[in-house]
Protein backbone atom coordinates (compact mmCIF):
# COMPACT_ATOMS: atom_id res chain seq x y z
CA UNK A 1 0.00 0.00 0.00
CA UNK A 2 2.88 2.06 0.77
CA UNK A 3 4.34 2.24 -2.58
CA UNK A 4 1.16 2.84 -4.15
CA UNK A 5 0.85 5.86 -2.29
CA UNK A 6 4.24 6.75 -3.02
CA UNK A 7 3.49 6.89 -6.89
CA UNK A 8 0.25 8.68 -6.14
CA UNK A 9 1.78 11.66 -4.08
CA UNK A 10 3.70 12.45 -7.53
CA UNK A 11 0.55 14.36 -9.20
CA UNK A 12 -0.78 15.52 -5.79
CA UNK A 13 -1.66 19.33 -6.66
CA UNK A 14 0.89 21.64 -5.59
CA UNK A 15 2.62 24.82 -6.95
CA UNK A 16 2.00 24.38 -10.38
CA UNK A 17 -0.91 26.90 -10.36
CA UNK A 18 -1.17 30.44 -9.05
CA UNK A 19 -4.92 31.01 -8.95
CA UNK A 20 -5.20 33.32 -11.60
CA UNK A 21 -7.95 32.70 -14.55
CA UNK A 22 -4.95 32.22 -17.18
CA UNK A 23 -3.69 29.28 -19.01
CA UNK A 24 -1.13 27.26 -16.95
CA UNK A 25 1.79 24.72 -17.96
CA UNK A 26 0.99 21.91 -16.02
CA UNK A 27 4.29 20.17 -14.00
CA UNK A 28 7.24 21.83 -16.16
CA UNK A 29 10.06 19.56 -13.91
CA UNK A 30 9.64 15.72 -13.57
CA UNK A 31 8.57 13.37 -15.59
CA UNK A 32 5.20 13.28 -17.15
CA UNK A 33 1.82 11.81 -15.22
CA UNK A 34 0.30 9.20 -18.16
CA UNK A 35 -2.96 10.75 -19.44
CA UNK A 36 -5.94 8.89 -19.03
CA UNK A 37 -8.86 9.58 -20.55
CA UNK A 38 -12.54 7.90 -18.92
CA UNK A 39 -15.37 7.81 -21.60
CA UNK A 40 -18.39 8.20 -18.88
CA UNK A 41 -21.30 6.88 -19.54
CA UNK A 42 -23.84 9.25 -21.32
CA UNK A 43 -21.48 11.97 -19.87
CA UNK A 44 -18.05 13.86 -20.33
CA UNK A 45 -14.63 12.54 -21.35
CA UNK A 46 -12.93 12.47 -17.79
CA UNK A 47 -9.29 13.66 -18.93
CA UNK A 48 -6.72 13.14 -16.33
CA UNK A 49 -2.89 13.46 -16.24
CA UNK A 50 -0.04 15.93 -17.83
CA UNK A 51 -1.70 17.53 -20.75
CA UNK A 52 -2.25 20.65 -22.56
CA UNK A 53 -5.68 21.63 -23.98
CA UNK A 54 -5.17 23.80 -27.04
CA UNK A 55 -7.58 25.29 -29.38
CA UNK A 56 -7.68 24.90 -33.47
CA UNK A 57 -5.03 28.05 -33.25
CA UNK A 58 -2.37 26.18 -31.30
CA UNK A 59 -3.21 28.42 -28.27
CA UNK A 60 -3.87 27.00 -24.69
CA UNK A 61 -7.23 27.35 -23.64
CA UNK A 62 -8.18 28.48 -20.18
CA UNK A 63 -8.17 25.91 -18.24
CA UNK A 64 -8.06 26.11 -13.91
CA UNK A 65 -8.01 22.58 -13.14
CA UNK A 66 -5.97 19.34 -13.33
CA UNK A 67 -8.53 17.34 -13.94
CA UNK A 68 -11.46 18.35 -16.67
CA UNK A 69 -14.63 16.92 -18.16
CA UNK A 70 -14.73 17.25 -22.06
CA UNK A 71 -18.40 17.65 -22.40
CA UNK A 72 -19.59 15.75 -25.62
CA UNK A 73 -23.49 16.63 -25.72
CA UNK A 74 -22.84 19.76 -27.01
CA UNK A 75 -24.97 21.32 -24.92
CA UNK A 76 -23.06 22.63 -22.29
CA UNK A 77 -22.42 26.89 -21.80
CA UNK A 78 -18.86 26.29 -20.28
CA UNK A 79 -17.31 24.67 -23.83
CA UNK A 80 -14.98 23.02 -24.14
CA UNK A 81 -15.68 21.87 -20.38
CA UNK A 82 -19.02 19.65 -19.19
CA UNK A 83 -21.34 21.51 -17.18
CA UNK A 84 -23.48 18.45 -16.50
CA UNK A 85 -26.31 19.52 -19.51
CA UNK A 86 -26.37 15.96 -20.65
CA UNK A 87 -27.87 15.47 -17.49
CA UNK A 88 -30.87 17.73 -18.79
CA UNK A 89 -30.99 16.48 -22.18
CA UNK A 90 -31.10 13.53 -21.51
CA UNK A 91 -27.48 12.33 -23.85
CA UNK A 92 -26.81 9.08 -24.31
CA UNK A 93 -23.59 7.58 -25.72
CA UNK A 94 -25.45 3.59 -26.35
CA UNK A 95 -25.09 2.98 -29.38
CA UNK B 1 -17.04 29.19 16.80
CA UNK B 2 -19.08 31.18 19.53
CA UNK B 3 -21.76 29.42 21.82
CA UNK B 4 -24.75 29.64 20.10
CA UNK B 5 -28.34 30.18 22.00
CA UNK B 6 -29.97 26.85 23.68
CA UNK B 7 -33.53 25.83 22.61
CA UNK B 8 -34.41 23.93 25.42
CA UNK B 9 -33.02 22.32 28.57
CA UNK B 10 -30.82 19.85 26.61
CA UNK B 11 -29.05 22.17 24.60
CA UNK B 12 -28.78 24.48 27.30
CA UNK B 13 -27.13 21.58 30.04
CA UNK B 14 -24.97 20.89 27.14
CA UNK B 15 -23.55 24.37 26.64
CA UNK B 16 -23.86 24.62 30.03
CA UNK B 17 -21.60 21.50 30.76
CA UNK B 18 -18.85 21.63 28.74
CA UNK B 19 -18.24 25.61 30.02
CA UNK B 20 -16.91 23.95 33.15
CA UNK B 21 -13.79 21.62 33.68
CA UNK B 22 -15.04 18.08 32.92
CA UNK B 23 -14.16 16.53 36.48
CA UNK B 24 -16.79 18.82 38.20
CA UNK B 25 -19.86 17.94 35.52
CA UNK B 26 -20.55 14.86 36.81
CA UNK B 27 -23.55 15.43 38.17
CA UNK B 28 -24.43 17.37 35.18
CA UNK B 29 -23.92 14.56 32.82
CA UNK B 30 -26.10 12.16 34.87
CA UNK B 31 -29.31 14.45 34.74
CA UNK B 32 -28.27 14.98 30.99
CA UNK B 33 -27.91 11.39 30.32
CA UNK B 34 -31.68 11.42 32.29
CA UNK B 35 -33.32 13.53 29.79
CA UNK B 36 -31.42 12.92 26.83
CA UNK B 37 -32.85 9.10 27.07
CA UNK B 38 -36.55 10.45 28.08
CA UNK B 39 -36.53 13.04 24.58
CA UNK B 40 -35.41 10.62 22.13
CA UNK B 41 -38.16 7.78 22.49
CA UNK B 42 -40.49 11.32 23.29
CA UNK B 43 -39.63 13.25 20.48
CA UNK B 44 -42.61 13.14 18.22
CA UNK B 45 -39.59 14.12 14.87
CA UNK B 46 -35.98 14.14 15.90
CA UNK B 47 -35.34 16.04 12.37
CA UNK B 48 -37.45 18.98 13.94
CA UNK B 49 -36.70 18.91 17.06
CA UNK B 50 -34.57 22.07 17.61
CA UNK B 51 -32.98 21.49 21.31
CA UNK B 52 -31.99 18.00 20.15
CA UNK B 53 -30.36 19.23 16.25
CA UNK B 54 -28.81 22.10 18.52
CA UNK B 55 -27.37 19.84 21.37
CA UNK B 56 -26.22 17.21 18.59
CA UNK B 57 -24.33 20.30 16.33
CA UNK B 58 -23.06 21.50 18.99
CA UNK B 59 -21.41 18.16 20.51
CA UNK B 60 -20.13 17.25 16.86
CA UNK B 61 -18.77 20.64 16.55
CA UNK B 62 -15.91 19.65 19.74
CA UNK B 63 -14.76 17.69 16.88
CA UNK B 64 -14.53 21.07 14.39
CA UNK B 65 -13.88 24.54 15.32
CA UNK B 66 -15.13 23.62 19.14
CA UNK B 67 -17.15 25.95 21.09
CA UNK B 68 -15.96 28.92 22.50
CA UNK B 69 -15.22 28.40 26.58
CA UNK B 70 -15.53 24.56 25.83
CA UNK B 71 -12.33 22.91 26.99
CA UNK B 72 -10.44 20.62 24.51
CA UNK B 73 -10.77 17.55 26.66
CA UNK B 74 -14.20 17.86 26.17
CA UNK B 75 -13.83 16.07 22.47
CA UNK B 76 -13.22 12.42 23.68
CA UNK B 77 -15.02 12.85 26.79
CA UNK B 78 -16.69 9.30 27.86
CA UNK B 79 -19.66 10.56 29.86
CA UNK B 80 -20.57 13.07 27.03
CA UNK B 81 -19.27 10.75 23.90
CA UNK B 82 -22.32 8.35 25.81
CA UNK B 83 -24.92 11.20 25.39
CA UNK B 84 -23.83 12.01 21.98
CA UNK B 85 -24.04 8.11 20.74
CA UNK B 86 -27.54 8.22 22.62
CA UNK B 87 -28.78 11.19 20.66
CA UNK B 88 -27.24 9.95 17.46
CA UNK B 89 -28.49 6.85 17.36
CA UNK B 90 -32.34 7.64 17.54
CA UNK B 91 -31.52 10.30 14.72
CA UNK B 92 -29.89 7.90 12.66
CA UNK B 93 -32.69 5.60 13.40
CA UNK B 94 -34.72 8.29 11.92
CA UNK B 95 -33.24 8.76 9.03
CA UNK B 96 -33.18 5.20 8.32
CA UNK B 97 -36.77 4.62 8.93
CA UNK B 98 -37.61 7.45 6.38
CA UNK B 99 -35.26 6.25 3.62
CA UNK B 100 -36.15 3.54 0.91
CA UNK B 101 -33.98 2.08 -1.36
CA UNK B 102 -34.86 0.21 -4.46
CA UNK B 103 -33.26 -2.21 -5.81
CA UNK B 104 -29.81 -2.92 -5.19
CA UNK B 105 -27.63 -2.85 -8.72
CA UNK B 106 -24.64 -5.22 -9.08
CA UNK B 107 -21.34 -4.32 -7.04
CA UNK B 108 -19.60 -2.99 -10.50
CA UNK B 109 -18.54 0.79 -10.25
CA UNK B 110 -20.62 1.61 -13.20
CA UNK B 111 -23.24 0.17 -11.88
CA UNK B 112 -22.93 1.81 -8.65
CA UNK B 113 -22.14 4.94 -10.82
CA UNK B 114 -25.28 4.47 -12.82
CA UNK B 115 -27.50 4.19 -10.00
CA UNK B 116 -26.68 7.11 -8.15
CA UNK B 117 -27.45 9.36 -11.24
CA UNK B 118 -30.36 7.44 -11.46
CA UNK B 119 -30.85 8.52 -7.90
CA UNK B 120 -30.15 11.80 -8.09
CA UNK B 121 -32.25 12.55 -11.43
CA UNK B 122 -35.06 11.81 -10.04
CA UNK B 123 -37.91 14.66 -9.72
CA UNK B 124 -37.21 15.43 -5.68
CA UNK B 125 -39.98 17.63 -4.86
CA UNK B 126 -39.94 21.73 -5.35
CA UNK B 127 -36.53 22.94 -6.72
CA UNK B 128 -34.76 25.56 -4.76
CA UNK B 129 -32.59 26.63 -7.19
CA UNK B 130 -35.28 27.29 -9.64
CA UNK B 131 -36.54 29.57 -7.13
CA UNK B 132 -33.03 31.24 -6.50
CA UNK B 133 -33.12 31.46 -10.72
CA UNK B 134 -36.33 32.95 -11.19
CA UNK B 135 -38.55 34.54 -8.08
CA UNK B 136 -36.07 35.09 -4.61
CA UNK B 137 -36.21 38.53 -3.53
CA UNK B 138 -32.96 40.00 -2.02
CA UNK B 139 -33.83 39.16 1.37
CA UNK B 140 -34.51 35.25 0.35
CA UNK B 141 -31.04 35.83 -1.54
CA UNK B 142 -30.05 36.15 2.17
CA UNK B 143 -32.01 33.51 4.23
CA UNK B 144 -30.80 31.35 1.27
CA UNK B 145 -27.23 32.07 2.23
CA UNK B 146 -28.00 31.68 6.05
CA UNK B 147 -28.99 28.25 6.15
CA UNK B 148 -26.38 27.14 3.15
CA UNK B 149 -23.49 28.86 5.60
CA UNK B 150 -23.73 26.43 8.05
CA UNK B 151 -22.24 23.94 5.85
CA UNK B 152 -20.39 26.12 3.13
CA UNK B 153 -18.31 28.10 5.72
CA UNK B 154 -16.71 24.74 6.58
CA UNK B 155 -17.45 23.01 3.49
CA UNK B 156 -15.88 19.49 2.28
CA UNK B 157 -15.14 19.12 5.94
CA UNK B 158 -17.54 16.03 6.99
CA UNK B 159 -16.10 14.20 4.13
CA UNK B 160 -12.70 14.58 4.81
CA UNK B 161 -13.09 12.59 8.04
CA UNK B 162 -13.32 9.10 5.92
CA UNK B 163 -10.47 9.66 3.85
CA UNK B 164 -8.13 7.43 6.63
CA UNK B 165 -11.03 4.39 5.95
CA UNK B 166 -11.00 4.44 2.47
CA UNK B 167 -7.65 2.60 0.19
CA UNK B 168 -6.79 2.49 -3.46
CA UNK B 169 -8.89 4.03 -6.00
CA UNK B 170 -11.51 5.22 -3.75
CA UNK B 171 -9.18 7.24 -1.76
CA UNK B 172 -7.11 8.77 -4.64
CA UNK B 173 -10.39 9.74 -5.94
CA UNK B 174 -11.78 11.68 -2.59
CA UNK B 175 -8.33 13.37 -2.12
CA UNK B 176 -8.40 14.51 -5.60
CA UNK B 177 -12.05 15.92 -4.92
CA UNK B 178 -11.32 17.47 -1.64
CA UNK B 179 -7.99 19.14 -3.42
CA UNK B 180 -9.78 20.87 -5.31
CA UNK B 181 -12.94 21.83 -2.48
CA UNK B 182 -9.96 23.15 -0.33
CA UNK B 183 -8.38 25.08 -3.01
CA UNK B 184 -5.13 23.18 -4.08
CA UNK B 185 -3.28 24.84 -2.12
CA UNK B 186 -4.28 28.45 -2.41
CA UNK B 187 -6.47 29.57 0.80
CA UNK B 188 -8.49 31.93 -1.36
CA UNK B 189 -9.50 29.34 -3.76
CA UNK B 190 -10.84 27.17 -0.85
CA UNK B 191 -14.56 27.03 -1.57
CA UNK B 192 -15.63 27.55 2.20
CA UNK B 193 -13.65 31.09 1.38
CA UNK B 194 -15.39 31.60 -1.71
CA UNK B 195 -18.58 31.35 -0.30
CA UNK B 196 -17.58 33.73 2.37
CA UNK B 197 -16.43 36.16 -0.23
CA UNK B 198 -20.42 36.41 -1.39
CA UNK B 199 -21.53 36.46 2.09
CA UNK B 200 -19.48 39.66 2.13
CA UNK B 201 -20.07 40.89 -1.00
CA UNK B 202 -24.19 40.66 0.65
CA UNK B 203 -23.01 42.47 3.65
CA UNK B 204 -23.39 39.91 5.69
CA UNK B 205 -21.08 38.11 8.55
CA UNK B 206 -19.13 35.49 7.40
CA UNK B 207 -17.55 34.49 10.36
CA UNK B 208 -18.20 30.92 11.11
CA UNK B 209 -21.29 29.93 12.84
CA UNK B 210 -22.74 33.33 12.89
CA UNK B 211 -25.89 32.74 11.57
CA UNK B 212 -26.12 29.45 13.50
CA UNK B 213 -28.97 31.25 16.21
CA UNK B 214 -30.81 31.71 12.97
CA UNK B 215 -31.54 28.02 11.16
CA UNK B 216 -34.15 25.94 11.79
CA UNK B 217 -33.87 22.11 12.80
CA UNK B 218 -34.33 21.00 10.07
CA UNK B 219 -30.84 22.64 8.57
CA UNK B 220 -29.15 21.60 11.56
CA UNK B 221 -29.93 18.18 10.76
CA UNK B 222 -28.67 18.30 7.32
CA UNK B 223 -25.21 19.39 8.88
CA UNK B 224 -25.60 16.54 11.13
CA UNK B 225 -26.18 13.71 8.92
CA UNK B 226 -22.87 14.77 7.46
CA UNK B 227 -21.05 14.68 10.81
CA UNK B 228 -22.79 11.31 12.04
CA UNK B 229 -21.70 9.81 8.59
CA UNK B 230 -18.28 11.34 9.01
CA UNK B 231 -17.44 10.28 12.17
CA UNK B 232 -17.99 7.09 12.17
CA UNK B 233 -15.86 4.36 10.70
CA UNK B 234 -18.78 2.08 10.63
CA UNK B 235 -20.91 4.80 8.09
CA UNK B 236 -17.77 5.13 5.76
CA UNK B 237 -20.45 3.73 2.66
CA UNK B 238 -22.51 6.81 3.81
CA UNK B 239 -20.14 9.41 3.97
CA UNK B 240 -18.89 8.17 0.40
CA UNK B 241 -22.70 7.81 -0.93
CA UNK B 242 -23.47 11.29 0.59
CA UNK B 243 -20.71 13.09 -0.69
CA UNK B 244 -21.42 11.50 -4.31
CA UNK B 245 -25.23 12.75 -4.34
CA UNK B 246 -23.75 16.02 -3.04
CA UNK B 247 -21.55 16.23 -6.31
CA UNK B 248 -24.05 15.46 -8.36
CA UNK B 249 -26.79 17.85 -7.45
CA UNK B 250 -24.56 20.37 -7.41
CA UNK B 251 -23.70 21.69 -11.45
CA UNK B 252 -26.80 22.89 -12.74
CA UNK B 253 -28.53 24.53 -9.68
CA UNK B 254 -25.51 26.37 -8.89
CA UNK B 255 -25.52 28.09 -12.48
CA UNK B 256 -29.39 28.55 -11.37
CA UNK B 257 -28.09 30.10 -8.13
CA UNK B 258 -25.79 32.23 -9.72
CA UNK B 259 -28.68 33.30 -12.60
CA UNK B 260 -30.76 34.71 -9.30
CA UNK B 261 -28.11 36.40 -8.04
CA UNK B 262 -26.96 38.36 -11.65
CA UNK B 263 -30.81 38.62 -11.59
CA UNK B 264 -30.16 41.32 -8.53
CA UNK B 265 -27.09 43.00 -9.70
CA UNK B 266 -24.27 40.64 -7.89
CA UNK B 267 -21.23 41.05 -9.59
CA UNK B 268 -18.95 38.42 -10.27
CA UNK B 269 -16.94 38.07 -7.40
CA UNK B 270 -20.53 37.74 -5.44
CA UNK B 271 -21.19 34.72 -8.24
CA UNK B 272 -17.75 32.96 -8.58
CA UNK B 273 -18.67 30.32 -5.78
CA UNK B 274 -21.58 29.35 -7.51
CA UNK B 275 -19.65 29.44 -11.10
CA UNK B 276 -17.06 27.84 -9.30
CA UNK B 277 -19.05 25.03 -8.57
CA UNK B 278 -20.91 24.65 -11.77
CA UNK B 279 -17.50 23.47 -13.69
CA UNK B 280 -15.91 21.59 -10.60
CA UNK B 281 -18.88 19.91 -10.10
CA UNK B 282 -19.37 18.36 -13.29
CA UNK B 283 -15.68 16.71 -12.79
CA UNK B 284 -16.50 16.20 -9.12
CA UNK B 285 -19.64 14.20 -9.98
CA UNK B 286 -17.88 11.55 -12.38
CA UNK B 287 -14.94 10.77 -10.03
CA UNK B 288 -17.20 10.06 -7.02
CA UNK B 289 -20.08 7.99 -8.60
CA UNK B 290 -17.52 5.87 -10.60
CA UNK B 291 -13.87 5.98 -9.16
CA UNK B 292 -14.84 6.58 -5.20
CA UNK B 293 -18.33 5.32 -4.72
CA UNK B 294 -17.71 2.47 -7.17
CA UNK B 295 -14.54 2.21 -6.30
CA UNK B 296 -15.13 1.39 -2.91
CA UNK B 297 -18.28 -1.16 -3.54
CA UNK B 298 -16.13 -2.77 -5.94
CA UNK B 299 -13.02 -3.50 -3.04
CA UNK B 300 -16.43 -3.89 -0.26
CA UNK B 301 -19.40 -5.32 -1.84
CA UNK B 302 -21.02 -4.88 1.51
CA UNK B 303 -21.32 -1.28 1.70
CA UNK B 304 -23.06 -0.87 -1.47
CA UNK B 305 -26.45 -0.25 0.84
CA UNK B 306 -25.17 2.13 2.92
CA UNK B 307 -23.80 4.03 -0.17
CA UNK B 308 -27.03 4.55 -1.86
CA UNK B 309 -27.82 4.78 1.66
CA UNK B 310 -25.97 7.69 2.47
CA UNK B 311 -26.98 9.02 -0.60
CA UNK B 312 -30.48 8.79 -0.41
CA UNK B 313 -30.34 9.94 3.45
CA UNK B 314 -28.60 13.47 1.89
CA UNK B 315 -30.87 14.02 -0.63
CA UNK B 316 -34.03 12.81 1.29
CA UNK B 317 -32.79 15.96 4.30
CA UNK B 318 -32.19 18.34 2.05
CA UNK B 319 -35.60 17.93 0.37
CA UNK B 320 -37.45 18.68 3.67
CA UNK B 321 -34.90 21.50 4.24
CA UNK B 322 -36.34 22.62 0.77
CA UNK B 323 -39.97 22.22 1.61
CA UNK B 324 -39.57 24.04 5.00
CA UNK B 325 -37.77 26.83 3.20
CA UNK B 326 -39.93 27.52 0.00
CA UNK B 327 -43.37 26.92 2.22
CA UNK B 328 -42.33 29.63 4.71
CA UNK B 329 -41.46 31.71 1.43
CA UNK B 330 -44.56 31.09 -0.44
CA UNK B 331 -46.71 31.69 2.66
CA UNK B 332 -44.73 35.39 2.89
CA UNK B 333 -42.81 34.55 6.32
CA UNK B 334 -39.00 33.74 7.14
CA UNK B 335 -37.40 30.36 6.46
CA UNK B 336 -35.36 31.12 9.75
CA UNK B 337 -35.50 30.32 13.29
CA UNK B 338 -34.47 34.11 15.05
CA UNK B 339 -35.23 36.98 12.29
CA UNK B 340 -33.59 38.99 13.84
CA UNK B 341 -30.43 37.06 13.60
CA UNK B 342 -30.12 37.68 9.64
CA UNK B 343 -28.87 41.23 10.20
CA UNK B 344 -25.50 41.87 8.85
Amino acid sequence: MSAEHASGADHTQGGERDGADVPQRSLNSGSATPVSVVACANGPLLVRGDFELVGTDGQELPRTRRTVALGRCGASVLKPYCDGSHKLIGFTTDP
Amino acid sequence: MKQPTPRGEISALVLATIAAPAPTQEESLVQLGTLVAERVSGTPDILRDDDLQLALFCLYELHYSGIDDAGDDWEWHPGLLGIRRLIEGAFEQAVRSRVVLGDLPDSSSEAVCAELFRMTGEDAGPSMSRFVARSATEDQLREFLVHKSIYQLKEADPHTWAIPRLTGRAKAALVEIQADEYGNGLPTRMHSALFARTMRDLGMDDTYGAYLDAVPAITLASNNLMSLFGLNRRLRGAIVGHLAAYEMTSSQPNRLHSRGFKRHGHGEEAREYFDEHVEADAVHEQIAGRDMAGGLVEQDPRLLPDVLFGAAAGIALDVLMTQHILEAWEAGRSSLHHVGAVAA
